[in-house]
């Protein structure tokens, strides 16, 4: 399944640190984040709780980079 | 600007006051060195509060190598070495710079997005002779809408009432209105211009052109180019080589010098504290951040370019490929042709005129449905009476056979003039023949054909221009037809008589062909070639206005039928990507130099911050070119 989200996040480059982070989440198949239309499309695994992971997905983000967003 | 640049402006401001003015009092007045320190503190952590929590936040999270951390280095450091003049200027030139990008990423982001408004904000629902205006998402199938002059058709659907001009180009960027009245398919996105009209809907919003399309182009992005994943990668080993070079740079050198015993332990600190102040400039110069974003930039202008021109990428890697591609392999019908029937010629025999040969045959063929019967009956052009055709009988395979006015009226192929036992002479054309007899009698024949679009010769030539090696078409034609089409527009290669899988042999034969770093395109019209789109290096569907199925294959979709814009493609794309190369050259020549010269203590940190927000806002300068490139350069 693939979801897209919204997402705010200031450079470029916290922007590729926050789709590898998203990418490494458990439950997390493929993700791409692109900091041009600053949305975040992500492709779980088969059964993934989506919101469970996307909350992980966030604090995995936060981690790399303090100050970003996802819309879930 | 948002609320965020807004207050950094507003930071920037007061902190920048505040330095001039703590800098003339320290002129003035001789303060002690603690109390001067203090006072740079206030505009330094005004204006880098942040910079310096988001540092230490990064350290706690194993994240230390981010520019976050490199700036408040090289800053504290500064402070640590009594520069607090610089150390506090460096942070404000940073913000200064980080303001001007993200001002600058705003402003073409809205640019791109300006390219691409086409999403309709309402329509007005038809409910009970009352109009209201409601979300096109709730709008259900079969509902009628209503589109006044000026406004956005919001979804697909039939015009039942009314006729207008609609205005293609934000879809297709051709200028030329197309007319639309009762019956006509419109397709969301369109802007009607003269009329009112009532439109039933024939989809949901969701499943509408306009909403696919956006999809599309807001998705292009997500698929990466082989150079923008190359700078991601590259940036994750290049910060941290930096750190532990500047590192290096702050030990070794004052390390070496006092066990070669060039400088005694008397003279340490003042020979250290240099190289600290190197090493700080070293951290400062280099923030990989203009790579970073000037590359996906670029190609979102790239993109965001090609879309206002009716040419939709799916992604930039698509974009990438398209600059190597070198062989171009074309489907014939509906791609170099039109994919309708025209009659080409009209050949009567002795004893009957042009008029009087179409007109028995229009009559005869009126019943049917078939592409060939309606060329003739548009070629006839008049309205025909039905009560003048009686006894029409289809034979399956052979043609028609009815009677008009009285007389009996064939028209078919060669084989139903045999079996009628009707002799004709050979007409020698290619295209398809329609034998018209009378009574028993040979009447003429009519050569109906494929037409050639106006502008495909043209394109050929332009695609030859942009170096494309080889241009090849593939049909099911015949060899005699897709010899015809082939000269005349110039074609290197032909191949006819093939069959969908074929087709895909083909292509495979020409992949195997070209050698590591050239591509192969095929261009076809969505229709049954959809093994061949997926299996080239960059598939390309033309005339995809309203066909999902082409909008699903391809890689690139071409929105109008002129094969012209495959050559504007390249062109979008060459340029493109020579607008990421000198961005990627630039950004690494100016940094490579200037960590030499910091290195060697011959830049200080004013050049340092030229060569970290300086480069960043030239090259998000370049990369914004992308935006404006021209259909006729």
């Amino acid at each position: 399944m693939k979801k897209t989200y919204k997402v705010d996040v200031d450079c470029a480059n916290c922007a590729a640190k926050m789709e590898a982070a998203v990418k490494e989440t458990a439950g997390v198949k493929d993700a791409s984040l692109s900091f041009m239309t600053l949305k975040l499309k992500v492709e779980f695994e088969d059964g993934a709780d989506v919101d469970a992971v996307m909350k992980q997905a966030l604090a995995n983000c936060r981690k790399v980079e303090d100050d970003c967003e996802i819309f879930l | 600007m948002n609320q965020k640049q807004k207050r950094t402006l507003y930071r920037i401001i007061i902190s920048f006051t505040a330095l001039v003015v703590i800098t003339l009092i320290c002129r003035l007045v001789d303060l002690p060195v603690l109390v001067q320190a203090i006072l740079y503190l206030i505009p330094y952590l005004i204006i880098g509060y942040d910079i310096l929590r988001k540092a230490w936040k990064g350290i706690r999270n194993h994240q230390v190598f981010d520019e976050n951390f490199l700036m408040a280095v090289a800053t504290v450091g500064a402070f640590l070495l009594g520069e607090y003049t610089e150390g506090s200027a460096v942070m404000l030139f940073y913000q200064i710079g980080e303001l001007f990008q993200s001002v600058a990423v705003g402003k073409s982001r809205q640019n791109i997005a300006a390219l691409m408004d086409i999403r309709p904000d309402y329509a007005n629902l038809f409910v009970d002779g009352e109009i209201r205006k409601v979300d096109p998402d709730d709008v259900e199938i079969g509902s009628v809408i209503v589109v006044n002059p000026g406004e956005k058709i919001p979804i697909d659907g039939t015009v039942i009432e009314g006729r207008t001009s609609l205005d293609t180009s934000a879809l297709t960027g051709e200028s030329v209105p197309r007319e639309a009245a009762e019956g006509d398919q419109v397709i969301s996105g369109c802007i009607s211009m003269t009329g009112v009209i009532q439109v039933r809907t024939s989809r949901e919003f969701g499943e509408s052109t306009v909403s696919k399309i956006l999809d599309l182009v807001e998705n292009s992005s997500m698929k990466k180019a082989r150079a923008e994943n190359f700078i991601t990668r590259f940036a994750r080993y290049y910060t941290p080589a930096v750190c532990y070079g500047a590192l290096a740079l702050a030990v070794l050198p004052p390390l070496f010098l006092l066990l070669t015993g060039t400088v005694g332990w008397s003279q340490l600190w003042p020979v250290w504290s240099d190289w600290i102040t190197r090493a700080l400039t070293f951290l400062v110069i280099s923030c990989p951040c203009a790579l970073v974003i000037s590359i996906p930039l670029s190609f979102f202008g790239g993109i965001g370019c090609a879309s206002s021109k009716g040419i939709l990428v799916k992604g930039s890697n698509y974009l990438e490929a398209l600059a190597d591609t070198k062989y171009v392999v074309f489907d014939k019908t509906g791609t170099l042709t039109k994919g309708v029937f025209e009659v080409t010629g009209i050949y009567p025999a002795q004893g009957f005129d042009e008029a009087g040969l179409l007109k028995a045959a229009a009559y005869a063929e009126s019943a049917s449905g078939h592409p060939i019967s309606l060329s003739l009956q548009k070629a006839y052009g008049e309205k025909i009476e039905l009560s003048r055709v009686k006894e029409i009988e289809e034979l399956a395979g052979h043609g028609v056979k009815a009677n008009v006015d009285g007389k009996t009226v064939l028209a078919g192929n060669a084989k139903l003039m045999d079996a009628e036992q009707i002799t004709y002479p050979s007409s020698g054309q290619e295209g398809t023949v329609v034998y018209v007899a009378a009574d028993s009698c040979y009447a003429g024949c009519i050569v109906i054909s494929d037409v050639i679009k106006p502008t495909a010769q043209k394109a050929i030539q332009a695609l030859k221009n942009c170096g494309v090696k080889r241009t090849v078409m593939l049909t099911g034609d015949s060899k005699a037809v897709a010899q015809k089409v082939a000269d005349e527009l110039g074609l290197d290669e032909e191949r006819s008589e093939l069959l969908p899988a074929d087709k895909v042999a083909e292509v495979e034969r020409l992949l195997a062909q070209k050698s590591g770093k050239e591509r192969l395109a095929f261009v076809g019209d969505g229709i049954n070639d959809a093994p061949v789109l997926s299996r080239a290096d960059v598939g390309i569907a033309m005339g995809a206005l309203g066909s999902d199925a082409a909008i699903e294959a391809a890689d690139i979709v071409l929105m109008d039928d002129d094969p012209a814009k495959i050559a504007l493609a390249m062109k979008i794309s060459v340029k493109t990507l020579r607008i990421v190369r000198q961005n990627i050259v630039f950004a690494l020549a100016v940094k490579a130099v200037c960590l030499v010269l910091g290195a060697l203590g011959m830049a200080g940190m004013w050049l340092a911050i030229f060569a970290d927000v300086g480069v960043m806002v030239l090259a998000v300068l370049n990369a914004t070119r992308a935006l404006r490139i021209r259909a006729d350069e």
